[in-house]
């Protein structure tokens, strides 16, 4: 599909049939390719402006590198991003710089995504150095400090460094360089789950906030659902690095159709004990299977309850099914509705 | 060893039941440079047969530190326990000289980790170090030990036990890791089970294994729980009883479905509050402001009083005792009752 005008116009990133592998070689001297890590394989997805799309997947579901690749920090085996009608592993030089500008990230890890020697001044104004035509060289500490206001942190803290801020207060940092280029999306890469429950509350408020404030399109990835949910528009599901089901985030919570998706929701812990021993808990046996040696046909068919011949040999779409609204990649798709999170 | 029928569901303080475990008025402070951190300020709480307690605290409350002084791990120095008692069945641990006090780690009490991949020795095969509990602790052969070691892999279905029981930690996946420490903890058959946050760092499908597993061993061997974690949900799944800690001490102690119900303190409230709900989706979230205190800097008065909505005059001036607000719970707020019966203001700021 070489589109140079996306379909609908409010489309800002479009995500083509992506795909990572990482090769695995043995030999020191004479490298020689043994297979490959399929981190992420085919991915293709929408985001809109003003959107956030929320990607939820265990570890090693290829979150985080779909992350990479839609940065480029790293290059796709193949497959093609756009951004605004442009393929982003096609641009260089400045063009490249540009495409930088609009599309920013927010850590995990905001003891690790900070570096300790540098003042939070430093921190957050360092996109200006790269970027110097965003803000007059004279202005730039008064634009720091309006960044650092407009992230609930005080602007007399401009001297200050990391390791004098809590880590809810770092994770502010860290969004404050987010922003300091005004991008049009945000890739949020577990932005809370390194936080205390009392302190993610106001993080997700502030993401919020500035969503409202700059317009911004978010993909956030997340392993925590409620914090998904509570978040994201629309939610694409993981596993193994495919997208298993897609939709609107009512869709995906409140009629699953993947088995997958189903024993995510179900095994998430519900704070509400008068609920205890009332729900359906799936348990899922085993663990998730090797990237670099995936099940053929379903990847999720060496865990999944419904799998028969054809999910071993058959690879299942990811497509509309029969009696449901919206993509899932199973062929044996069906609504539950008993693991739901009522809460 | 005496066995007390648990009942269906065990109530805390049955009258002639023994406490399993009882610590009383627990206090730990770490000595570092830049000052005496007061970790945890008179904790107390019992446990019974076959119950399962949920400490619930963010980090920095004292939650596991209490775990590492019941368990007598404590690193020392910078810790010390500078006063309290931690009685097991009725007998003092903390009264013991040391090589005593080993005879209750692991036959009476045992803990598991969050981290299984530190907490394990990398350059032991796993069965090894499961038989090392019987080899250690029972004087039994390497080869017997090695059998039971076997045996325990299997009750906490770890699959192919017999051909895993060579490998090294690096090649299981987390939450096999995880029931290998599981597997060391029950080894000697404890009483107690203290479980420092076990599935924090696990994904939710794993999580829900493991959980599973917890409480099934649980039944079988009618042991007391003590369950650590940030997590409300998974409190809510499987607590009888639950503390709240906040800055090294317990802020509200209630049976769990009263506490989910109605919670007596504004710190329990707040967290409560804070988790993401469907029907209040599209609205801004209920954040508690500001920060936890400086353990080496406790504000006087309450702790809480600082990001407490609540707050009045008083609050700066005494430190709430934790006191009986209903029959069985327990709040350390003045205002617990308007608390509890909603019946309170947020203060004029």
């Amino acid at each position: 599909m070489v589109t140079s005008n996306p379909p609908s116009s409010d489309v800002v990133l479009e995500v083509d049939n992506l795909v990572k592998h990482f090769p695995l070689t043995t030999g020191v001297v004479v490298k020689r390719q043994v297979g490959a890590v399929q981190a992420v394989d085919g991915v293709s997805l929408q985001l809109h402006k003003g959107e956030t799309l929320g990607i939820v997947g265990e570890s090693g579901s290829g979150k985080s590198t779909l992350a990479k690749l839609l940065m480029r920090l790293e290059e796709p085996s193949s497959g093609k991003t756009y951004f605004h009608g442009q393929n982003i592993y096609d641009l260089q030089g400045k063009a490249l710089r540009e495409l930088r500008r609009n599309i920013q990230i927010v850590f995990q890890d905001p003891y690790s995504s900070l570096n300790p020697r540098m003042t939070v001044g430093d921190i957050v104004g360092e996109p200006f150095d790269i970027h110097p035509e965003v803000v007059p060289r004279g202005q730039r500490r008064k634009q720091v400090q309006e960044l650092l206001d407009v992230v609930g942190l005080n602007p007399e803290h401009i001297n200050r460094y990391p390791h004098q801020f809590s880590g809810g207060q770092r994770q502010r940092i860290g969004i404050a360089r987010g922003l300091a280029l005004r991008p049009e999306i945000i890739i949020c890469d577990e932005p809370v789950s390194a936080l205390d429950v009392s302190v993610q509350a106001q993080v997700i408020n502030l993401l919020e906030k500035l969503q409202d404030e700059f317009g911004l399109s978010y993909i956030f990835i997340a392993h925590d659902l409620s914090v998904v949910r509570h978040i994201a528009d629309r939610v694409a599901v993981m596993y193994l690095g495919r997208i298993v089901e897609i939709g609107s985030e009512a869709q995906i919570y409140e009629k699953p159709t993947h088995p997958y998706t189903q024993a995510l929701l179900s095994a998430v812990p519900v704070p509400d004990p008068s609920v205890r021993g009332q729900r359906q808990q799936i348990i899922l046996s085993g663990d998730v299977p090797s990237p670099a040696n995936p099940p053929s046909g379903c990847r999720f068919r060496t865990r999944c309850w419904k799998a028969t011949d054809k999910c071993a040999q058959e690879d299942p779409e990811l497509t509309v099914r029969p009696g449901s609204d919206h993509e899932s990649a199973c062929h044996y798709a069906a609504v539950r509705e008993d693991v739901v999170i009522q809460h | 060893m005496a066995t007390t029928e648990a009942g269906i569901a065990p109530r805390p303080d049955q009258a002639g039941l023994t406490p399993l475990l009882e610590v009383e008025d627990l206090r730990v402070e770490f000595r570092t440079r830049d000052g005496v951190a007061k970790a945890v300020n008179g904790v107390s709480y019992t446990l019974h047969e076959g119950e399962t307690l949920a400490v619930l605290g963010e980090s920095g409350s004292g939650k596991s530190v209490t775990a590492q002084a019941i368990m007598g791990i404590l690193d020392t120095p910078p810790g010390f326990v500078t006063g309290g008692s931690v009685r097991f069945r009725g007998q003092d641990l903390l009264a013991l000289p040391d090589d005593e006090r080993r005879a209750y780690r692991g036959r009476s009490i045992a803990m598991i980790f969050q981290d299984a991949l530190s907490a394990l020795n990398p350059v032991f095969p796993v069965g090894w170090q499961i038989a090392e509990m019987y080899r250690v602790h029972e004087g039994m052969s390497k080869k017997d030990a090695k059998n039971r070691a076997i045996e325990l892999m299997e009750q906490v279905h770890i699959p192919a036990a017999r051909e895993r029981a060579g490998d090294y930690p690096h090649q299981f996946s987390g939450g096999m890791r995880q029931r290998i420490m599981i597997a060391m903890a029950i080894a000697l058959d404890p009483d107690v089970l203290i479980a420092d946050e076990p599935t924090t760092a696990l994904d939710v499908t794993v999580q829900a294994q493991i959980m599973q597993l917890l409480a099934d061993l649980q039944r079988e061997r009618n042991m007391g729980l003590i369950l650590i974690t940030h997590d409300l949900g998974v409190v809510a799944d499987v607590a009888d009883k639950i503390e709240v800690m906040y800055s090294g001490r317990i802020m509200e102690q209630a049976p769990v479905h009263d506490i989910y119900a109605s919670p007596a303190h504004p710190y329990t409230k707040g967290l409560l509050e804070s988790i993401p709900r469907v029907d209040l989706k599209g609205q801004e979230l209920s954040a508690i402001k500001g920060l936890p205190p400086n353990l080496t800097n406790i504000p006087a008065g309450c702790e809480f009083r600082p990001r407490c909505p609540y707050a009045r005059d008083i609050c700066k001036e005494q430190r709430p005792a934790l006191a009986e607000v209903v029959p069985g719970r327990f709040s350390a707020c003045h205002f617990a009752q308007e608390v509890l019966d909603g019946d309170i203001e947020p203060a004029q700021q």
